[in-house]
């Protein structure tokens, strides 16, 4: 039993699903004890409304804040925490949560553990957590009686969040002036549609790191016309310049949920998988039998994605 | 623009990784080392800001894996001016530790920004950019996909979900984590590389090693349980590809 402090994010008026995940894992945490959200931005009365999963909510509503500031959020939620002295802070492992962990960190000295799955607070502190790109699970040991988790989006189910009555909000005044932040929001850019709707196909073949070329993705390409579906990617290949922004699925990219997810040499960080674990089938290849993504694939097959892509077409093809 | 570049290796992505006999760390003994992709990014984007601005381009190369050094003389056979190593002394150090490095090498530097990637796949107590930012009291921007300007003023593009992002006005000195520059990173020529190994233009810095702070302890590592859910397709490549079309015209496609 512990009283826990949950960040929460919104973008475009509309609340993160990774702020209900943390208000249902907040409150097996707390048991309890209190829940309280942070809640930053302008307007939000509405979603303030929203947050009845936690006990309590600080809200600071200032037009200053009304688009996300890596600075101005990251301290003030640095003295809302302060103020509040939850023993346990989660922050969202997410673009915003970045911001605002490591900050709350080296500014109050508590304990940080990043990429965290779960978090316990009975007896010690403590966390599980995905390093190398999920490829290891670790336990983790916290000093002291005061922690920040930053917990990786998808880690409990968001509907215990969503639930819950009437929590008490509490406005405050902004304890930053925003006239002294370096960091000024010029404005927010809404993707631009891209040439192939990857969220509207039935059948998606995702390349990832092992497809290893530009001029590779030609063979995808072709197994996605034998089956008429698209070509997606993870990060990497969107990073390489390799696909458009508009092929990507996972954190930073898309949430797709086709009938058919075929991955070719996508190892399978949580960043991906995030995007894709509600697609109806999954398929996976992979040369690496460790690799993260058979964790999350309906049926897996080791092995090299140049043998099988050659085959699948042909005998697509051949009907 | 004067920027400094953190780069750090960090255990190759595309190896398979294994686990120490005391199950509380990888077993590094034949582990292999690239730069953190992330970091790769920070460094073109840094060599970019110059070739359009001006000015210079440091990087600091921290930790202590073999590969430091190949890693370091490819950045300045890439273009930067100054090569660094901190840290050499030590393994396997929070990113709380890393931080404290980074500034001590800082003392008595100017520089309008600080730029390394966003994340590092083994940083368990948070981002090390930010980390620098905050302890040092400058603005930080992660995951960041763009940036322009000049030594006064810079402007960033956030990268948030969904593809949306925000452009922020950033007033220097600050740390950008970087997740992607506005081009994918350089290849550089071995014979490059010899090269600058030749002209040995790498300094060691002895700095002293702080003592680790984060508060943060790992007590055990595993491989996650993968396959927990995928039935495992057996047979050679063509016989794959039959059960996997199967699976697919299943699925009612």
């Amino acid at each position: 039993m512990s009283d826990v402090f949950v960040i929460t994010e919104h973008l475009q008026g509309i609340l993160t699903e990774t702020s209900f995940e943390l208000l249902a894992m907040a409150r097996g945490i707390a048991g309890s004890g209190k829940v309280t959200a942070g809640l930053v931005g302008s307007g939000v009365g509405d979603l303030a409304s929203q947050l009845g999963g936690a006990d309590a909510i600080v809200v600071v509503d200032d037009p200053a804040f009304e688009v996300f500031n890596p600075e101005g959020h990251a301290r003030v939620f640095a003295a809302l925490v302060d103020e509040s002295q939850a023993p346990v802070v989660l922050v969202p492992y997410t673009s915003m949560g970045m911001d605002v962990a490591s900050d709350l960190a080296a500014r109050s000295g508590m304990p940080l553990v990043s990429f965290c799955t779960s978090v316990g607070a009975e007896g010690a502190l403590g966390a599980t957590c995905r390093l190398y790109a999920g490829k290891i699970e670790a336990d983790i040991e916290v000093d002291g009686e005061r922690a920040i988790f930053a917990v990786l989006a998808g880690s409990t189910p968001a509907e215990q969040g969503r639930s819950g009555g009437a929590a008490i909000v509490e406005t405050v005044s902004s304890p930053v002036d925003a006239g002294s932040l370096s960091v000024t929001c010029l404005g927010v850019t809404l993707p631009a549609g891209g040439d192939v709707d990857i969220t509207s196909q039935d059948v998606l073949v995702v390349v990832g790191r092992g497809i290893e070329s530009k001029d590779n993705i030609e063979e995808a390409q072709e197994l996605a016309d034998a089956l008429g579906g698209a070509v997606a990617a993870s990060r990497p290949i969107i990073d390489q310049g390799w696909l458009p922004k508009s092929r990507q699925v996972g954190k930073s990219g898309l949430t797709v949920k086709p009938k058919v997810y075929l991955t070719l040499g996508v190892s399978g960080a949580p960043e991906h998988i995030e995007g894709m674990k509600d697609a109806g089938t999954i398929i996976s290849v992979n040369t690496d039998p460790q690799a993260p993504i058979f964790g999350v694939a309906h049926y897996g097959w080791v092995g090299d994605i140049f043998d099988i892509l050659p085959e699948l077409v042909e005998k697509l093809e051949a009907g | 623009m004067d920027s400094v570049v953190l780069l750090r290796p960090v255990p190759d992505p595309v190896e398979e990784l294994e686990l120490n006999d005391d199950g509380d760390d990888l077993d590094r003994d034949y582990l292999g080392y690239v730069l953190n992709e992330f970091d790769d990014h920070a460094l073109e984007e840094a060599l970019l800001l110059k070739e359009k601005g001006g000015g210079t381009v440091t990087v600091f190369g921290i930790g202590s894996a073999d590969e430091m050094e190949q890693i370091l003389y490819a950045a300045l056979a890439k273009g930067a001016d100054e090569a660094f190593k901190l840290g050499d002394q030590l393994e396997h150090m929070s990113v709380a530790s890393q931080a404290e490095l980074v500034i001590s090498a800082l003392q008595d530097r100017s520089y309008d920004l600080i730029l390394t990637g966003v994340q590092a796949s083994d940083e368990l107590d948070g981002q090390l950019g930010v980390w620098v930012a905050a302890k040092l009291g400058l603005p930080h921007v992660s995951v960041v996909v763009g940036v322009t300007g000049s030594a006064g003023s810079v402007k960033v593009t956030k990268e948030f979900w969904g593809g949306i992002t925000a452009d922020y006005e950033v007033r220097p000195p600050a740390v950008l984590g970087i997740q992607a520059a506005e081009q994918a990173p350089r290849y550089v020529a071995v014979s490059l590389i010899r090269q600058a190994q030749q002209e040995g233009s790498l300094t060691q810095l002895d700095l002293e090693a702080p003592s680790d702070s984060s508060g943060v302890r790992i007590t055990a590592v595993r491989l996650p349980e993968t396959g927990g859910g995928a039935e495992m397709i057996t047979g050679d490549e063509s016989e794959a590809a039959e059960r996997i079309i199967e699976i697919i015209r299943g699925a009612g496609v």
